[in-house]
């Protein structure tokens, strides 16, 4: 099952590979990923694969919400599926 | 792959714009619940509900969470209890409602709709004891919800259900008095009631529909907000498109929660319901979309076309949207849940006669509406009337759901709570309606040619 990351917050050193040693951490897989600094802030949108992952979806999200808010980030992940339906007819 | 602007498009909805499913319905069957003896019939109706929807709160969380679009409400209706009434030995039909609530607790819904009465062209047995147990019901009870079918556009209006449900009213605002007449928040009287509506109060599960279903009402005032604020001074040609194109993108989600839900409980999907129902957040409006049109507030003339417009456009974006569309789909007015809604009565340009127009071309009626406690029951089955003959001639679904507050007048606000918001307490016509009321008899189903 695939679904998209999204990171959110102030840039500096070393947002992405904190996400993505929490993703590897529960054997979740990269996909692609593209980035946008608009002024000082991030914008990261990543395509993962959650097929292998140790965790219930829920608990992912929760993690990622958790963990990124202690770092002062907006970390969300939603099934691809959703944004599909409201995009693509 | 989706792009990074369409990504962030929908996360911004969701956050900022107050997006969401504002109700997963499951739709149940009780028809195999009949018993002469109502413990029996009672037990069955809660076990049956406790059994169908056990997954029901949990399902709809899980897919909140995988999905990352809030379902704000878990919720079940049910067959018209008077059917399951008219086979009971017992004259009193509070066990049922409070069976309901037993088994809306257990399962972990707010509401449970269905404890109704269909008597658009006269009264059964079951009816007659159903509606006499309403405000006893709702007074005891805290999760259900009722409503009463008073007039189709192929029967007519029933005036002697009409002068009923205005008295019912009445008794269930006084035994209600210490929280402002609460009951009646969750009793609607309809015209055309339609059989697969997902939302409450007026959520029943009709004869015609299956064992058991899944309906999706889906929400979005705030996002089609935000899309007309942004269009300021364009033609009307332009507002029409940008509703229908955001409409289309809400009710994209609406389907698909609905088809995960429905695959998720194994329970056939029903319909999804394209209804804009606003609640009391800010930015949640269905008026400020009116007052986004160039109103200065909504109640100015011109507020009926720019509604007219606004429940049509939402219809055409939706339709294509889903695969089945059915219940009330359209823009909800109710006053107390709408913070612009409440601001206009407030100041003084809505009044309950502008609303009554509005009902003519929106998806509801006069919705959450709070009169003062003196009004007369006769006054209250009179607008029962009036809104039951916009949606006979119209052949369109009306409603009133109306508190007539005890204790007190214009100026005063009732406090609901949640959902359900606050309502400012607006003046009615005074002059006396009740010999026009006591009359009682059939208002005749309308001619359906030579239409002017």
């Amino acid at each position: 099952m695939r679904a998209i990351v999204t990171v959110i917050g102030k840039d500096r050193v070393g947002i992405i590979a904190g996400v993505c040693s929490i993703l590897s951490e529960f054997h979740v897989n990269i996909l692609d990923i593209s980035q946008t600094v608009l002024q000082e802030y991030l914008t990261m949108v990543m395509l993962v694969d959650i097929s292998a992952c140790t965790l219930r979806f829920g608990d992912l999200a929760n993690t990622l919400k958790e963990r990124g808010e202690a770092e002062e980030l907006s970390i969300r992940i939603q099934r691809e599926d959703i944004f599909e339906a409201m995009h693509r007819i | 792959m989706i792009n990074t602007g369409e990504i962030l498009q929908t996360i911004e909805m969701i956050d900022q714009q107050h997006l969401d499913i504002r109700t997963i319905t499951m739709g149940i069957s009780l028809l195999d619940c009949v018993h002469p003896d109502i413990d029996v019939s009672c037990g069955k109706i809660y076990d049956k509900i406790s059994r169908l929807a056990e997954n029901l709160v949990r399902t709809g969380e899980d897919i909140e969470s995988e999905f990352g679009i809030p379902i704000v409400n878990k919720r079940i209706s049910v067959t018209p209890i008077s059917l399951i009434a008219g086979s009971c030995e017992s004259e009193d039909c509070v066990p049922f409602a409070q069976a309901m609530d037993r088994a809306a607790k257990n399962v972990g819904v707010n509401f449970i709709g269905g404890f109704s009465a269909l008597v658009q062209k006269g009264f059964t047995v079951g009816d007659r004891k159903l509606i006499a147990s309403i405000p006893r019901a709702l007074a005891q009870t805290e999760r259900v919800c009722s409503s009463v079918n008073v007039a189709t556009t192929r029967a007519g209006i029933n005036m002697d259900a009409v002068a009923t449900m205005g008295r019912t009213i009445k008794e269930a605002a006084e035994l209600t008095a210490d929280s402002g007449g609460m009951a009646c928040a969750k009793l609607v009287v309809f015209a055309n009631a339609v059989e697969d509506n997902p939302f409450m109060a007026g959520a029943f599960h009709g004869e015609g529909e299956p064992e058991c279903v899944i309906n999706v009402g889906v929400s979005g005032p705030g996002v089609v907000h935000h899309a007309i604020s942004a269009l300021k001074g364009q033609p009307f040609d332009i507002i029409a498109e940008t509703i229908k194109r955001t409409a289309f993108r809400v009710t994209r989600m609406g389907q698909l929660v609905a088809q995960e839900a429905s695959r998720r409980l194994n329970v056939p999907f029903g319909i999804v319901d394209l209804s804009l129902a606003p609640t009391p957040a800010v930015g949640d409006s269905v008026a400020a979309i009116l007052e986004d049109m160039g109103l200065s507030s909504v109640g100015a003339h011109g507020t009926t076309a720019a509604l007219a417009l606004l429940n049509d456009a939402v219809k055409k974006g939706g339709v294509m949207a889903s695969s089945r569309v059915g219940g009330l789909s359209g823009a909800f007015i109710p006053v107390s849940e709408d913070a612009g809604m409440i601001a206009a009565v407030r100041r003084g340009a809505l009044s309950i006669d502008k609303l009554e127009a509005m009902t003519c071309v929106c998806s509801v009626g006069l919705d959450m509406i709070a009169v003062p406690g003196d009004t007369p029951a006769e006054t209250i089955s009179a607008i029962i009337a009036d809104e039951a003959a916009i949606g006979v001639i119209n052949s369109k679904t009306t409603a009133v759901r109306i508190i007539p507050a005890p204790g007190k007048t214009v100026g005063d606000t009732v406090e609901f709570g949640g959902l359900l918001g606050s309502a400012p307490v607006m003046p009615v016509n005074t002059n006396d309606s009740s010999l026009f009321v006591a009359r009682g008899g059939q208002i005749p189903a309308p001619l359906h040619s030579l239409k002017n």
